[in-house]
């Protein structure tokens, strides 16, 4: 792994979210490198949802959502200075419980593209295959991508919610606890993917599963109760954290 | 006082209960059957296909049958849409205000104003004001107003059912809101729409107080040829001859009022099949 | 990116036609007073309201429209003291009492009552009810107040008997089990626990069925009779505001006095209406709400 320079891909300066009288983020500033994982971890309602939500402004969606700081996209504003669908292009997400749409395999994958405009059938062909190779369902989907997508199993369907994601050429891609639902060989196929992704773009990682991180991420912050309490090189975390809080969490003393 | 037996209570009070629920199922199948026997006599190709004769004591009833389709049709086009789009306001775009609230009860409202009112209402702003006269158009729009609440109601559950994850998802591959609402919640909805819709329609096929002053005939000698044009229509027909003109054939009049109801029937029958297909084949 | 202007001009009809409803309502409202107060140009409101003549194509003519009014109000009164007691019942033996597989088919029977057109139904009742009425009561005509409440009391039934089953289905299981449990009989359960549980309910199905049948016009016409005569008993004939408007609008001359009386006569029943369904959306909300909110000790 190259450890010289990295580029700052997302810059977080003093970010607090809050959806009416709750308040899921204080004051958070970090920053994210451009083609890394980094893990974000910590117990329920520490904010982890909330800031991937922040990042691609599904937040937005919800009318109690209020912030304040900024977050920088490549040095651009994305609350003020950037059009919403650009920036969730730009910024793909995979979620919790696998979501395909009621469509077939290869519809699915298409959705994206077709939004932006693409049309003609051979480019879509060749962006479906593309996407599906890197998320490693090509070879089980190939025969069937005109057959329901709900048709697939829970491990296949979240990989082509991935492929869905890269359809569309994001650069960076959020993760919000995409294993949950998986048994531990899907489990195995997802962080397989995600290992090789990296290569091509910035990975945020959101988990409840410690270990998963600790395997996975480059780097790994630590949130509770909404604040971010320590981030680091993952080695760095899980072997000797600068926080007492984030050993007592790592070791499972509470969580 | 003496204590009642709760067992003997509760028997006497099922049967009550019971024949309560008879009172009301036994006759509509009497008047089902009533109206079958006497009117299946009537049925024949030259009654749904002929005109009426000897001032509508013979031949057939096709100029009503004509009528009540294209009124149906009419209140359609002018309905499925505007309730689309309000049913899309309601559920996807409006927030939790006021405003949301005084739409909805101005729902309720329109749910509630008796038919003959929208007569009036038909009668007043499209007959006179909108200078149309008795239409097919007046009476297309008034029937469609009448059934907007119906639809609206029906579509607006057919969204809400639609899955979040799927806007969400939607959303997150940087669509738009209408983008998200045309390609991932509306082609999931249209079926529940669809079903809410004929239903509606169903019911106006077979009003009559709306389209009396609206566009009723009594006699045409031809079909109409354009929406300005007057029609016959079906359950007005039925009011003609059965108090209207005298000496009118019993068959007759029972023979109208089965074809009515199989019109009914069959925008029912066929909005109830949409919605069971709908389920079987629904993934999620 | 194409976003705007194509999804400007669509959201603006989307938010339009949102509020069409609310349009539609006070347009009509305005349509029926704009023709029908014009009426109080020649006669005053007292002698319309109250007065007891309504004889509208006399010299001169008079324009009383208390024996409407009252037509309406007894064959309404009547319907519903017929149908609200055997429509409870009625749903309350679907919901609760009948087996599972004869629920269903309890179920679409009711709901094709509500199908079949109301002149269907009028004239039914015309051919029906009607001769039989006057049979047994021994009448020189069976078209009577009676006969209509009878029949719009049965039309009424699948509005107040789904009310109902749905007011029903709100009370939560665990009322019913609670009483099952303390040892009450099935039939206790539901009329001690369950049917109070659900008193909005049938405060609201008993206020949407006055609703139903106030603006009913076709049945009424066509078995009432119509004498716009105040009524001393249900077994005379009388005239609902709903017919009258039927039933005159042919004859009556555009911007004549009659049109402007049988407009007026609209917003009286507008207003009957609007009343009815505020009341009857009110105690349904108040139900969904009540339900929802934790028990007391």
């Amino acid at each position: 792994m190259v450890m010289g320079v990295s580029k700052t891909k997302i810059d977080i300066q003093g970010l607090s979210v809050s959806y009416g009288p709750i308040q899921s983020l204080k004051n958070v500033s970090f920053k994210v490198n451009e083609f890394e994982i980094l893990g974000v971890i910590g117990p329920a309602s520490s904010g982890k949802t909330s800031l991937l939500r922040a990042f691609n402004r599904l937040s937005d969606e919800n009318p109690l959502f209020r912030m304040e700081g900024k977050v920088l996209l490549d040095g651009v504003d994305i609350y003020k200075k950037m059009d919403v669908p650009t920036l969730r292009k730009k910024i793909g997400m995979v979620f919790a419980l696998p979501t395909p749409l009621p469509l077939s395999i290869f519809d699915n994958i298409a959705y994206g593209p077709r939004l932006h405009g693409i049309h003609r059938h051979s480019e879509l062909e060749a962006i479906v295959e593309k996407s599906l190779r890197s998320s490693f369902l090509w070879d089980e989907a190939k025969d069937r991508l005109k057959t329901p997508a709900m048709k697939l199993s829970g491990g296949q369907q979240q990989r082509l919610c991935i492929a869905r994601t890269l359809a569309v050429e994001p650069e960076v891609i959020l993760f919000d606890e995409p294993c949950s639902g998986l048994d531990p060989i899907a489990t195995a196929h997802v962080e397989e993917a995600m290992g090789v992704l990296k290569e091509k773009y910035t990975l945020i990682l959101v988990t409840n599963n410690t270990k998963q991180a600790a395997r996975v991420s480059d780097r790994t912050a630590f949130f509770l109760m909404g604040e971010l309490v320590e981030i680091d090189r993952t080695e760095k975390i899980f072997t000797v954290p600068s926080d007492q809080r984030t050993e007592d969490y790592i070791s499972g003393r509470f969580g | 006082m003496i204590r009642l037996n709760p067992r003997l209570t509760q028997n006497v009070a099922f049967a009550f209960l019971f024949f309560s629920t008879l009172l009301i199922i036994v006759p509509v199948f009497c008047i089902l059957f009533i109206v079958v026997r006497n009117g299946l006599p009537a049925l024949n190709w030259e009654f749904v296909s002929a005109y009426p004769r000897l001032g509508m004591r013979a031949g057939g009833i096709f100029p009503a049958i004509v009528g009540t389709v294209y009124l149906v049709l009419g209140a359609f086009v002018f309905s499925l849409p505007v309730g689309i789009l309000a049913a899309i306001y309601l559920s996807e775009y409006a927030k939790d205000h006021w405003l949301k609230r005084v739409v909805e009860v101005a729902i309720v409202n329109l749910a509630g104003v008796p038919s003959v009112v929208y007569g009036l209402f038909g009668l007043g702003l499209f007959v006179f004001f909108l200078k149309f006269g008795a239409s097919i158009i007046a009476g297309s729009l008034t029937l469609g107003i009448m059934s907007l609440p119906v639809i609206i109601t029906a579509s607006r559950e057919a969204l809400g059912a639609v899955p979040r994850s799927f806007r969400e998802v939607s959303l997150a591959l940087g669509a738009t809101k209408w983008q998200t609402i045309r390609r991932a919640v509306l082609p999931n909805a249209l079926p529940g729409i669809l079903t809410g819709t004929i239903l509606a329609l169903s019911r106006a096929a077979g009003e009559t107080a709306p389209i009396l002053f609206t566009v009723a005939a009594f006699y045409l000698p031809r079909l109409p040829k354009s929406i300005f044009d007057q029609c016959m229509a079906l359950p007005y027909h039925l009011y003609v001859i059965a108090t209207q003109v005298p000496n009118v054939k019993p068959s007759i009049q029972y023979g109208t009022a089965l074809v009515l109801i199989f019109l009914v029937l069959a925008m029912n029958i066929v909005a109830i099949v949409i919605r069971a297909r709908f389920r079987k084949r629904k993934l999620w | 990116m194409r976003k705007r202007p194509h999804e400007f001009f669509i959201e603006t009809a989307i938010f339009l036609a949102g509020t069409v409803s609310i349009f539609f309502v006070i347009l009509i409202f305005i349509f029926l007073l704009k023709e029908g107060l014009a009426l109080f140009r020649t006669v005053s409101l007292w002698d319309f309201l109250a007065g007891k003549d309504w004889y509208p194509i006399s010299q001169p003519p008079k324009f009383g429209a208390l024996p409407l009014v009252l037509g309406s109000l007894w064959v309404t009164l009547g319907a519903i003291v017929v149908s609200v007691p055997v429509g409870v019942a009625c749903a309350v033996y679907i919901g609760e009492v009948a087996p599972r597989w004869l629920r269903e088919t309890l179920k679409a029977s009711v709901e094709f009552l509500a199908a079949i057109p109301s002149i269907v139904l009028g004239f039914i009742g015309l051919v029906t009810l009607v001769p039989l009425v006057q049979n047994i009561f021994h009448l020189p005509t069976g078209l009577t107040a009676l006969s209509g409440s009878l029949m719009l009391g049965f039309m009424a039934m699948p509005t107040i008997v789904s009310i109902m089953e749905d007011a029903l289905s709100v009370v939560p299981k665990s009322y019913r089990e609670g009483a099952l449990a303390l040892g009450a009989t099935p039939w206790q359960t539901i009329w001690r626990v369950v049917i109070p549980a659900a008193s909005s309910g049938v405060i609201a199905a008993v206020m949407l069925g006055i609703g139903r049948v106030i603006g009913e016009t076709m049945a009424v016409m066509m078995i009432t009779g119509n004498a716009a005569r105040i009524p001393t008993t249900l077994l005379e004939p009388v005239r609902t505001m709903t017919a009258t408007i039927a039933a005159e609008m042919g004859e009556a001359v555009q911007g004549s006095p009659h049109y402007q009386s049988l407009f007026a006569i609209g917003i009286v029943l507008f207003i009957f209406t609007f009343i009815i369904n505020l009341t009857a959306d009110f105690f349904l909300h108040r139900e969904m709400a009540d339900l929802k909110k934790p028990r007391k000790k």
